[in-house]
Parts: structure tokens; sequence; C-alpha cells
């Protein structure tokens, strides 16, 4: 059976030289960065390599401004609790996009239960946040804006110079979450003039177990995690040091790299979603169609009638790993709330599936990835009541509708007896 | 990969892989069709009743893996059941069947059962002779 791994947004494999550039810091140069021995200076030096190599892909003024953290979820928490408490008497108001990754959102909502307040900006129909929604939102107590990159879901890339131009003007610093886009589109903090970035390297070929943030000297941050002065005294704890050297070589590879990533997947993309239009009626790209609005790497579909985790399932089950968002995958029972600020009708929520793709995609994968996904939603389809209760008329599609029919949400809530969120 | 791993245990898998009794009955006696709105799944059983006894079920349903499972499992375990025995029909026995689910999946049983009563339901209601017969009226089913 052909394995097709499509889930290039959770995880990727590290390269084989970056796993290589790891070795060594295992068993023999195993000192901590803290101490001031030849075993601590040894890798204190390769830390502060890795952190221009960091501070290159995005293209920062220097190594200085790097933080290691554990992960991307640690960065975010790191940016918006350390600027927030940074801040908090200058003001305790902060401004997020309604599409954040939930590192994000619950650091927010964590602030909110202590007396600061959010104002959430909303999204149009492809994910793009409204310009002048922000500007609107912004007020003289506001001391920090978070939008993203590129969306975790959709991959709906934010104009992130636009919004960088508004928080200038305003003079709050922006927190620009680039943990979907580095390693695959160009990072630019001075473009953005973001005080603040994150992105993490498992995501471009290199570990798990690191997190980069980003700071601009300029920008406040006190630390949230306490016991040491590692980090520039802004992350406690010990730096993971074989994850951070193999973690900024897959930095450096990155960035020669990323013109032969973004041309490789936009040509799998296209073919992808081409193929599977055409072979599968009632599917629905979310967010921008392919193109400068939309990462290269990212497909996120809706397929009518049927609902996304058995979709998955059967898609592992033929060697092909997806991602979905519909209610059913999460422990929550919600579907994701990108998908709700996009406007999305619950049944298409349902139906979800997220593709994104890598460099060891083919178009050999892409093509038995589309005959696969057919195959499995006729047979899903074929399972579905809603299918049956479409063709005779008595539901009506929300991608294509035929004016035939209750719409599925109020058949839904008729045979549930209330509304599914 | 040299081993496979699976989000449910092996019976869940083979009865999400292999449902039985998928389908509509034509002339069906009874048919339920119900939501979780928890989640959004819909949950369909269609049954055929004959002599007050569960002569055949199908299931239809859109939701997960687990949903599926249940639906198949709840069809198998009612045929031949009396409707007596099917209105003390249980979630908790397709829970078992299936040799236990996740605690975030446990509502998909609960479907099933739903799904199962709401065709036994309207049953009672199209046959109200047929039902009494049997020992049962519509006020016992509602």
């Amino acid at each position: 059976m052909r394995n097709v791994y499509l889930d290039h947004q959770a995880s990727t494999p590290v390269l084989p030289e970056v796993f290589e550039a790891m070795k060594p810091y295992f068993i023999e140069a195993y000192g901590n960065p803290s101490s001031l021995h030849q075993h601590g200076l040894r890798v204190r030096e390769a830390l502060k390599k890795a952190r221009e190599q960091m501070a290159a892909l995005i293209n920062a003024d220097s190594g200085e401004e790097i933080f290691f953290t554990s992960d991307g979820t640690e960065s975010s928490n790191l940016a918006i609790k350390g600027v927030a408490y940074a801040n908090e008497r200058k003001g305790k108001h902060l401004v997020v996009s309604a599409t954040e990754h939930p590192s994000v959102m619950q650091s927010v909502e964590f602030l909110e239960r202590q007396g600061w307040t959010c104002t959430r900006v909303a999204v149009d129909a492809e994910g793009i946040i409204k310009i002048e929604e922000l500007r609107a939102a912004i007020t003289p107590q506001t001391v920090l804006v978070a939008v993203h990159h590129v969306n975790h879901d959709i991959g709906a890339i934010q104009p992130v110079r636009e919004v960088g131009r508004v928080c200038a003007e305003a003079g709050v610093p922006l927190y620009v979450d680039c943990e979907a886009s580095a390693g695959w589109l160009p990072v630019d903090v001075r473009e953005s003039g973001a005080a603040l970035v994150s992105f993490s390297p498992h995501r471009f070929y290199g570990p798990k177990g690191v997190g980069v943030l980003y700071r601009n000297r300029k920008a406040r941050l006190v630390s949230v995690i306490h016991g040491g002065v590692q980090e520039g005294g802004r992350r406690a704890g010990t730096e993971n040091v074989p994850a951070i050297v193999g973690g900024g070589l897959a930095a450096e590879i990155s960035l020669t790299e990323l013109p032969r990533r973004t041309a490789h997947t936009t040509a799998l993309q296209q073919r992808l979603w081409d193929g599977l239009r055409s072979k599968i009626p009632y599917i629905k790209l979310n967010g921008p169609e392919p193109g400068p609005k939309r990462i290269s790497t990212n497909l996120n579909l809706s397929t009518e009638f049927i609902e996304g985790e058995g979709q998955l399932l059967l898609c592992d089950l033929n060697g092909i790993a997806v991602a979905s968002g519909s209610s059913c995958v999460s422990k929550s029972l919600k579907i994701s709330h990108v998908l709700s600020a996009i406007g999305l009708d619950h049944a298409l929520a349902q139906g979800n599936i997220i593709m994104t793709l890598g460099m060891a995609n083919t178009e050999e994968d892409v093509d038995y990835t589309i005959e696969t996904f057919a195959t499995i939603a006729a047979k899903l389809r074929g399972m579905s009541p809603m299918w049956d209760e479409f063709q005779r008329g008595l539901i009506d599609s929300v991608i294509a509708p035929t004016g035939r029919g209750k719409s599925f949400s109020q058949h839904a809530a008729d045979v549930s007896g209330k509304a599914a969120h | 990969m040299s081993e496979t791993y699976t989000l449910y245990n092996s019976t869940v898998m083979e009865h999400f892989m292999n449902p039985r009794n998928m389908g509509d009955l034509k002339d069906a006696d009874g048919v339920g069709e119900v939501g979780a709105a928890a989640c959004g799944d819909i949950m369909k059983i269609s049954l055929k009743i004959k002599d007050g006894r569960i002569e055949d079920a199908r299931f239809k349903t859109f939701g997960c893996g687990s949903a599926i499972a249940s639906s198949s499992m709840a069809t198998e375990l009612i045929k031949g059941r009396t409707i007596d025995e099917a209105m003390k029909f249980s979630n908790q026995e397709v829970v078992d069947a299936l040799g236990g689910l996740p605690p975030v999946k446990i509502h998909c049983s609960v479907l099933a059962e739903e799904a199962l009563k709401a065709a036994l339901e309207d049953y009672v209601k199209k046959n109200p002779e047929r039902a009494a017969a049997a020992g049962h009226s519509a006020a016992i089913a509602a």
C-alpha cells in the first residue's frame, strides 16, 4: 500500500543532515549552556549559532532577539502573557483576530479571567482579517495586537504588512504567529514591523521540542516561567540543546530551499484540488482559492453529507495521513473555531478534512489520494442518511443548492430537538 | 510502518470497516431518525417487525467511526428481539458488545439506542392494533 503523508501542518520528518548535526549534542557535547566551564561554553556557542540561523530565517537584526522555548504553544503563551504582564500599568486591553491558534485564544481567555479585556477582530468568508475593524478595535489601553501570518486550519495568508502599519500608527506592539508559514513562505520582521514572532522548526524538517520566539529589543516582555536566568531572563529552564542545534540548521536550509518548496507544493496543491473537485460532487475548498492569498501547502476541504472522522479513518486505513476540524475529531465535540469564524455551515464543518503537502509528496501520491478519497466519499455517502435524503429531494445541498427540500441544519435540528452548535 | 495502530479497538474498527445491516428496508414497519445535538451526528434505523418480534433491521449513519460501529452493532443485537425486549434496550449493551468506546464517544451508542426507540415508536404509532396484540400501546411507547 502506498503511504502518503498529508499532515505536514502537524509535523514534518527531520532532515538526515539535521539529525546528523544534532547527534554530537547528546553524548559528546552534553554540557549545560549555563555552565561556565568548557562543556558549558561549547554548547553556548552552538546556541549562539542557532540564534543567528533563526534570526536569518525571519530577517531579524541579530540572534540576540531570539529566545528558545519548548514549542509553538509555549511561545504564544510567553508572547501574550509576557507582554500583557509587562505592560499591566499601561493598559489591560488586547486585540486578536478571531482565527488565532488555540494557544493564543486560550492565553487571552486566561488573562480575561484576571481582569484583562480582549477584542476579537472578525475575518471575512475567506478567513482574512478585516483591517478596518482591527484599526477600530485598538484603544489607548491596548498593549498588544496578535494576528497570525498563515492560518493553521485554512491556510489563509493574512496581510501582515498592512496589519503592521495599523499597529505602528497606533504605537501598539504586534505579535505574529508564524508557526504555519515559517520555512514555507518568506517571513520578514522588518516588513511587518512585528515586535514578536513565533515559529517552530518541527514544521520545517527540524526536530520537535524547540520553539522560537523573536522579540524586538524595544518590546517589553516578562517571563512567565520562573527559576533561572536562561534566555535573557525571559524563559527559565535548561535549553533543549540538540533540538536547538538541529532547528537552527533546519532554518538555514529552509531559507535557501524556500523557492523550491513553494514551487513544488504549489503544483501539487493545484493538481490535488483540481482532481478532487472533478471526481467528487459537492466538495468545497474552505479559505482562499490556491494563489497569493493561500499557502501552497494547505487544502481545507468540506465534503458534503458525510462526516470528517470517518473520512480520516478510511484515509488512514488506505495509507493516507490527513487531519480534520470536525467536531467528532475534537475532544470537546466542537467544530474548529476557525471554520465557525468564516461562517461555514455546521454540516460542512462536520465533513472537514485538512490535507497539507510537503517535499516528499509526488504527483503519484496526489493521484492516488484523489482516487482513494473519491472512493471513500462514495462509500461514506452510501452509508449516510443525508445523502439519500438529498437524492430524494428532502434536504438541500449547502454547496450547490437545488432549491428542493429543507436545509441540512434545519433537518439536523428537527431530528435532534435542537440546533447543533 | 510495520505495525498498525488504531484509534478504536479491533471490534469497533471491524464494524466501522465492514458495517452489518447497512442500508434501508423496503416496506419498513418502523423508521427512526435521530440527531445528536452535541456533535451533529445523525442516525437512522429501519425495522421489519413480524408477530411482535424484530425480524430485520438496517441503519444509515452520518457520523464518525464509532457512530457507524455503534449503529452496526445495535442492529445486530436487536434482531430477533420482541418489541418489549427492544424497548428496554440500553446503549450499554452496544458499548459492551463493542468491547468499550472512548469516554467522549459514549454518546454515539446513546444515539443508536435513541434511533432504535424512535423506530419502535414509529411502528407503534403506525400499527396500534398489531402493537396492542403484541402487548403494546402507543401510550406505553410514548
